[in-house]
């Protein structure tokens, strides 16, 4: 069979791409440095972000670089800087969770044989309303960019709730770790030793 | 801390407009290429982020104080749920933007998108703001020795 010189190039792009993602993973199982670790899962993000890259899917692939590769990098640091510099040796036996893996992969696997082809155009996603976005978007919104069109306008009241989802995330990061909860509890307990106080004078008087 | 790291501060001094701009370009032009309000909040919250890492946490909280991230947080959502509500006032459905410029309906859509990624965005950069703050101003100077 005859391979075209595009899709031979862009098969190797993907078997080196996915080799690379191999090996980062391994090697993260491997090093006990955490640092390390977590440069290493920015590398892990980079390389994903450029498989979607690979898949057209370049929105997605932004968004992976810019959370996974950028600022996750960064919060996980944070979080080694507030605990462990190297990981804790377990002395639990390790044939458990391989086993929990493979059966998990295996299960995975399984599951895309169910998948339709990349690219199939009768497949399930591209059946309903897909193919409507396409036609009705340029005529409607107006838009080059369909995914901003889908997002922003015909699904406009999901992205409203996709943000309001973040901000309730922002403010429950703020209220478990931030120290916003704790002043107030600070002053509940300035409060109570006052109350103590004047009534032992109270008391005492 | 003020004294070393000389060509990682020059560098984040002249990346840090240009991640800028280039938030305000995935913002503004998500129209018509890759990109978006959640892509240009987390873009631009790298910057803020990049400034806090290399100069410290204190210096970017003096640009970017705390309680103001908390305000900017609720007004994107506030912005997006306005456009909402403004195009309900306008006589039309929740969220839709023909209300904006009914004699055209795509302009109207362009401006309602417009608005409602620019609400999207500004909520994105607050929240990524507020963990990175919530997470480094649990420590925040650590000396290089130890890592």
């Amino acid at each position: 069979m005859e391979i075209s010189f595009p899709v031979f190039i862009e098969t190797s792009i993907n078997i080196i791409l996915f080799a690379m993602l191999v090996a980062t993973a391994f090697a993260i199982t491997r090093i006990d440095r955490l640092f390390a670790v977590v440069m290493l899962s920015g590398v892990f993000s980079m390389l994903s972000a450029l498989l979607f890259v690979t898949l057209d899917a370049v929105d997605v692939a932004i968004t992976e670089a810019a959370v996974g590769a950028g600022v996750s990098t960064v919060l996980m640091l944070s979080t080694i800087a507030l605990t462990e510099r190297s990981e804790q040796k377990s002395h639990r036996p390790e044939l458990i969770p391989l086993l929990v893996c493979f059966v998990t992969g295996a299960a995975l696997i399984y599951g895309t044989l169910d998948f339709p082809n990349f690219g199939d155009p009768s497949a399930p996603a591209h059946a309903h309303v897909g193919g409507d976005y396409l036609v009705r978007s340029i005529k409607e919104i107006d838009v080059p960019n369909v995914v901003t069109s889908i997002l922003a306008s015909y699904r406009g009241f999901d992205t409203l709730g996709e943000v309001a989802v973040v901000f309730t995330a922002g403010i429950g990061v703020l209220m478990l770790i931030s120290g916003l909860g704790r002043r107030r509890s600070d002053e509940d307990a300035a409060l109570v030793e006052e109350t103590i106080e004047n009534q032992g004078i109270e008391e005492d008087a | 801390m003020h004294y070393h790291h000389l060509i990682l501060r020059v560098i984040t001094k002249l990346l840090v407009g240009t991640i800028m701009l280039f938030a305000f370009y995935v913002q503004f032009h998500g129209d018509f290429s890759p990109g978006g309000g959640f892509q240009a909040g987390v873009i631009m919250a790298a910057a803020f982020i990049l400034y806090g890492i290399v100069f410290g946490l204190y210096a970017v909280q003096v640009v970017f104080p705390p309680w103001l991230v908390h305000k900017v947080m609720a007004l994107g959502v506030l912005i997006y749920a306005g456009v909402g509500v403004y195009s309900m006032m306008l006589g039309y459905a929740f969220l839709d933007y023909n209300a904006f410029d009914p004699g055209h309906p795509s302009h109207g859509q362009h401006n309602g998108i417009l608005v409602i990624e620019f609400g999207v965005g500004v909520t994105v950069t607050g929240v990524m703001i507020a963990i990175y703050y919530a997470f480094a101003g649990r420590f925040p100077q650590i000396s290089d020795e130890d890592w």
